[in-house]
């Protein structure tokens, strides 16, 4: 995995680095540009979203796979399949809702918050939440409205960090107008 | 793992958020100078970080064109994801590193009404550079240009 062959140093996390700190800088941008956490936190999930909105195609292209039958098998495939393509972990699908309409992601570790400590004033920032925003984003292209929010994050303090996700409804394709 | 890719989509939004946000506040010329020195800002301390994981290890380098060669090559592929190609020198302190096919300008449309763009997505990584020489004991200043490959 290097792809240098003269280089001594190691090179396979280091792209994963530039992404946590480059998110790093973002957040303390925004926690400059914008008075509360809570607006903050918005400001996240937006740029998630927008994010997660092209994400999907690169993911699809990526992962060749199909069409998913259930939410079930959905969230294996974020689980197994995407968490494991882009952040190199795989957390796991447990605490299914008894209508199979809900359940959590659960993160051992969060590669986004490595070398990171909120400071005491950003109690409510919810760090990781461009995560949210990707998922929401993401499903969305798929004809998935879903909800998603963080139940537990290691950064305030909890053993694990949680993503609790809900799906709300199935959004109709849009046909092209004059479609006969 | 397609970490690369992350980086590339956050950078994208980075630099939209960044304008947006400036445009709904107050006036365009002194905004543009604001969004790229904010982005530009940002890249210097991921720049700086970035050394400091990367080469902790590794032995000190025995001069500045041995530095040079460094962002050239391993900086370069594990950040834009391929080397440099072309690396120029007046031996007085001014290097010139072309790169053919920047990764992060891939995705803009290569006609000439968008090269006036490219300046927004290129202030992080002049940031990201100097943040990483500086790290690396060499204090300058890094500017970019783009041009159109000719035809």
């Amino acid at each position: 995995h290097l792809k240098d062959d003269q280089s001594t140093h190691d090179t396979s996390k280091l792209n994963l680095i530039l992404f946590t700190l480059t998110y790093g800088a973002l957040v303390t941008q925004l926690c400059k540009d914008y008075e509360n956490d809570e607006e903050v936190n918005k400001q996240l999930d937006k740029m998630g979203y927008n994010i997660g909105v092209r994400l999907i195609e690169d993911f699809l292209a990526r992962s060749s796979v199909g069409r998913c039958q259930d939410f079930r098998e959905t969230a294996d495939v974020i689980a197994k399949v995407a968490f494991k393509m882009y952040l190199g972990i795989t957390p796991s699908v447990t605490n299914w809702s008894p209508a199979g309409d809900e359940f959590s992601l659960i993160l051992e570790s969060n590669p986004l918050v490595d070398f990171v400590e909120l400071p005491d004033n950003h109690s409510t920032l919810v760090y990781s939440n461009l995560l949210c925003g990707v998922l929401r984003g993401a499903l969305e292209m798929v004809q998935m409205a879903v909800d998603v929010k963080f139940a537990q994050d290691s950064l305030r303090g909890d053993n694990v960090t949680e993503i609790r996700m809900k799906f709300i409804k199935r959004i109709e394709e849009n046909l092209p107008a004059g479609d006969e | 793992m397609a970490d690369d890719v992350l980086f590339e989509f956050l950078h994208m939004e980075m630099v939209s958020h960044i304008y947006k946000e400036q445009a709904s506040r107050g006036e365009m010329d002194k905004d543009r100078a604001t969004c790229v020195s904010a982005l530009e800002g940002m890249g210097f301390r991921v720049g700086q970080g970035l050394i400091e994981r990367f080469t902790k290890d590794s032995p000190s380098f025995k001069d500045d064109l041995d530095i040079m060669k460094f962002i050239c090559k391993d900086f370069w592929i594990n950040v834009f994801r391929k080397q440099i190609d072309n690396l120029r020198t007046n031996h007085q302190g001014t290097y010139v590193l072309q790169d053919n096919k920047f990764s992060l300008l891939t995705q803009l449309s290569s006609g000439k009404q968008y090269l006036e763009e490219a300046p927004k997505y290129l202030a992080y990584s002049c940031g990201l550079v100097r943040g990483a020489l500086s790290n690396l004991g060499m204090d300058c200043v890094v500017t970019a240009e783009v041009s159109p490959m000719p035809s």
